[in-house]
């Protein structure tokens, strides 16, 4: 097992140097002189060639790289164009607030996504099975900006039930309408899956035994049927973590949510270059580092998983 | 494969039918739509600025008065060019490193299969934006955005078909007959791969097409004043409450073009790929 996880570690390595050798090529192709950036406009030739010489400017590509990577595992992510504030700081700083809006849509999205996916099966082929289809396909289908907009619009302003933007000090009102929206795309996928994977165990025979007892149909669907679905739709919740990021900076920017998301947003406004790679590479560890939690817990979690990982 | 599928039964699958007509609609309005509205989306009208929809301005004006339609329609062009372009471009890519990585496995199949992971390792619009945002802003930087983050998915769908089908029969006999490994791949694993990665790519143009609009909502897209939906969404949703139709339209459009690619796009998986089904 510990071999298991060790192995998984080491091929963590080889997308953790192409993450970064992607946002340094990024980084590279930037539109202007970094040095004249930070030198401002007065400065002479000898001081920039200076910096230069400090920075690494002057040297190979590839020594360049290697000084980018070093400086990246110091945390060192640079300073903002406009703030001159650490990024890296920043970044830590806004960070649990992203944490926290992903929770609880995770949490919104798994509880209705599964208790949909539940009703379309046992109910079939009826209005109800259709009503759940429809809004599984148009929940993809939706932008999530404009969705932000148009709960904002409905419960917001017309309704006046819901504060329409902003953090509220931790009031759960201000959760509500960012989680929900960022939870939509997510509950769309655990919906579909939840629905083919109940009709796979309803139509088990250990479901028309449970049946043939005189159970009742709810111990039938809740006990029999659902426990039994619910691996491939817990695998479909860990892998989708990571995907969160990508709704975060288009529902944070709706609803002035102060998380990574609307950093971005911000540093892409201002053309505050190493504030939007600063948030694409951490986004992107993040996102892997999900993804290998997920994996290794799996490993531990599902006897199946195990057996074709050691395999 | 291909001949499982047949016009009989789209005709049959209602939603399927409704999806293609839209979108042939939507093809046709990207086409000679232009000639059919009134109004020229880039001219300004001060004196009917946030008008609600009326007879005059079907679906109201903006807040520099320009009609909302008009702009509809020339977004319409963008956003199918974008999404259809870029899923043809990924979906190229995608077929000839997985194509390679696939037929001649081993260490080209090992660094190749990296690769993939590397671009997959990244969430796509944290991606997105920062290839655009090195680039001018344009269709091109949207363009190359979207489809450097699509290929790899794709390259590695086609990467696992190819492992399958180089094992089938046919194409044994084709080596032993002495042909390349080029004339392979051409003639025989891809025409047997094409019906799945039709699907894939089906089910990806919607996604893409959002993709595109987020780039634009983000400012990162076709710059303004050149109507794209999703930059109408945001150049126009600080008004979402005293005028809302400046943003509920474009949402509407991109809503119905995505959701009729995602159901032709189930519509295909279902027909020529039942092992797909989610």
């Amino acid at each position: 097992m510990g071999l298991y996880i060790l192995k998984r570690c080491c091929l963590f390595v080889p997308t953790l140097l192409g993450i970064s050798l992607i946002t340094f090529i990024l980084i590279k192709h930037l539109p202007g002189d970094p040095v004249a950036g930070m030198v401002g406009e007065r400065a002479t030739p000898e001081t920039m060639s200076r910096i230069r010489t400090e920075l690494g400017l002057d040297k190979p590509l590839p020594y360049q790289y290697v000084l980018y990577v070093k400086r990246v595992c110091a945390g060192q992510l640079g300073r903002s164009i406009y703030t001159n504030r650490n990024i890296a700081d920043d970044l830590v700083q806004k960070f649990p607030n992203t944490v926290k809006l992903a929770l609880a849509a995770m949490l919104f999205a798994s509880i209705s996504g599964i208790g949909m996916g539940v009703i379309s099966a046992v109910h079939r082929g009826t209005v109800w099975d259709r009503i759940v289809t429809l809004v599984s396909v148009g929940g993809i289908s939706v932008p999530v900006f404009w969705l932000g907009l148009t709960l904002m619009l409905l419960f917001s302003f017309y309704f006046r039930w819901l504060p329409p933007s902003g953090m509220g000090n931790g009031n759960l009102a201000f959760l509500i309408l960012p989680a929900a929206t960022l939870a939509t795309f997510s509950l769309s996928y655990i919906t579909r899956i939840t629905r083919s994977s109940m009709l796979e165990t309803l139509s088990q025979p250990y479901v028309a035994a449970a049946r043939a007892k005189g159970l009742s149909e709810t111990v039938v669907v809740l006990k029999h049927a659902l426990k039994n679905a619910l691996i491939p739709i817990v695998t479909l919740i860990g892998l989708d973590l990571g995907s969160y990021l990508n709704g975060a900076v288009l529902t944070e920017t709706i609803f002035d949510w102060d998380g990574l998301g609307r950093y971005a947003l911000d540093g892409i406004i201002k053309r505050d270059y190493p504030v939007i790679m600063g948030t694409v590479l951490f986004g992107a560890l993040i996102f892997v580092a999900v993804n290998l939690v997920v994996d290794i817990s799996y490993h531990f979690l599902d006897p199946r998983v195990r057996a074709k990982n050691e395999a | 494969m291909m001949d499982n599928f047949t016009i009989k039964d789209l005709m049959r699958n209602k939603p399927a039918l409704i999806a293609s007509f839209v979108l042939i609609a939507l093809a046709f309005t990207a086409i000679v739509g232009p000639f059919l509205v009134h109004y020229d989306p880039l001219s300004m009208d001060l004196d009917s600025l946030r008008q609600p929809p009326s007879a005059k301005h079907l679906l109201g004006t903006d807040s520099k008065g320009r009609d909302i339609l008009a702009r509809l329609v020339y977004g319409a062009r963008i956003s199918l060019s974008v999404g259809i372009l870029a899923s043809c471009l990924s979906l190229g890519i995608g077929i000839f490193f997985g194509l390679i990585a696939g037929y001649f496995g081993g260490r080209i199949d090992a660094v190749l299969s990296q690769f993939f992971d590397i671009f997959l390792a990244f969430p796509s619009l944290i991606l997105a934006i920062g290839i655009s945002a090195v680039m001018p802003a344009g269709l091109t930087s949207a363009m190359l955005a979207i489809t450097l983050v699509g290929w790899a998915g794709f390259a590695r769908l086609v990467r696992s078909i190819t492992l399958s089908l180089k094992e089938q029969t046919y194409v044994e006999a084709s080596r032993a007959l002495g042909a390349t490994s080029a004339r392979i791949l051409s003639n025989h694993i891809l025409p047997n791969a094409l019906p799945l990665i039709i699907v894939a790519g089906s089910l990806r143009v919607g996604g893409f097409i959002l993709l595109e609009a987020a780039l634009s909502f983000l400012g990162l897209g076709i710059q303004p004043p050149t109507p794209t939906w999703g930059s109408m969404i945001s150049l126009n949703r600080a008004f979402i409450n005293s005028a809302p139709w400046m943003v509920i339209f474009p949402g509407i459009a991109i809503s119905i073009t995505v959701i009729s690619f995602n159901i032709l796009g189930d519509f295909l998986r279902d027909k020529l790929d039942p092992r797909m089904q989610v």
